[in-house]
């Protein structure tokens, strides 16, 4: 748990559920909607949970996501249990994919998920074992040198 | 342009229930890879694509589209619809394809907020 927390909420997530897959990042995107986050900021933070979050669905077996808030940053930390990445720059490259055809017709797997978690967050961590799973870490700051008061008034980051 | 304009001006049948059609349409993307769309598409953005399964519906809740259209006379399947009335979002089916539909939406005067 991270100091001055203001909310924290994990979700569970299936792997292969196509169906069910992105419920959680939906529930996260209401969740900042509710908090007041910026438009800008929650669709960030959606676009990378859910990148995150079908690529448990694609390729891990269980997993889930875990959304942290605090006066000033978004976490969300997304961790499974399954194959791993076994070389993650290559992983992290712009059009590099593994994915299998059945996971490509669905209009997934074209190796922009990784790419696009990291366009849209100010940090990302990411970190993987081989045969028992990967975790990424998101983070994206709420102020860019703005701190939200309770008037709702930007003010200077002290 | 109005999503209602666009929907009489190419025919689209609607599939889902429960969404207005009364919005301004921002803008227009056209592709079958999400990840894609959701690098690419702006809020308010119609989406045209051949994907028939819930997932477009979570994508465009997570951009704010203005709606989508299934093109090749493709039909969204039932989980679809039940997400995007749940989330208020159009879904929309024609016999056109995504070429003519993007080109009679051009051709209408719609274009790109911002360039794509």
């Amino acid at each position: 748990m991270i100091a001055e927390t203001v909310f924290n909420q994990g979700f569970e997530v299936e792997g292969g559920d196509f169906v069910r897959g992105g419920e959680a990042s939906c529930r996260i995107l209401e969740i900042l909607k509710e908090l007041a986050f910026p438009p800008s900021i929650v669709r960030r933070a959606g676009i990378a949970a859910y990148e995150a979050e079908m690529n448990i669905v694609m390729y891990a077996d269980d997993g889930g996501l875990e959304l942290t808030v605090t006066p000033d940053r978004i976490v969300i930390v997304v961790a499974d249990r399954g194959q791993g990445i076994p070389d993650i720059e290559l992983a992290m490259r712009d059009g590099y994919s593994t994915a299998t055809d059945e996971i490509r017709e669905m209009g997934f797997g074209a190796g922009m998920g990784l790419p696009n978690i990291k366009k849209n967050s100010d940090e990302m961590k990411i970190s993987s074992t081989l045969g028992e799973g990967t975790r990424v870490e998101i983070v994206i700051k709420a102020n860019h040198g703005e701190v939200r008061c309770e008037d709702s008034r930007p003010c200077a980051e002290s | 342009m109005r999503l209602s304009q666009i929907a009489d001006a190419l025919e689209l049948e609607m599939c889902t229930t429960n969404c207005s059609l009364d919005c301004e349409v921002t803008g227009c993307y056209v592709s079958d890879i999400l990840s894609d769309v959701m690098a690419n598409s702006k809020e308010g953005y119609l989406w045209i694509t051949i994907h028939i399964h819930p997932n477009i519906a979570a994508v465009s809740e997570f951009l704010a589209l203005g709606g989508v259209i299934v093109v090749n006379g493709r039909r969204p399947q039932p989980e679809t619809l039940e997400k995007a009335n749940e989330h208020k979002i159009p879904i929309f089916t024609t016999k056109l394809s995504a070429y003519e539909v993007a080109g009679r939406l051009y051709g209408s005067g719609l274009r790109c907020q911002k360039e794509c």
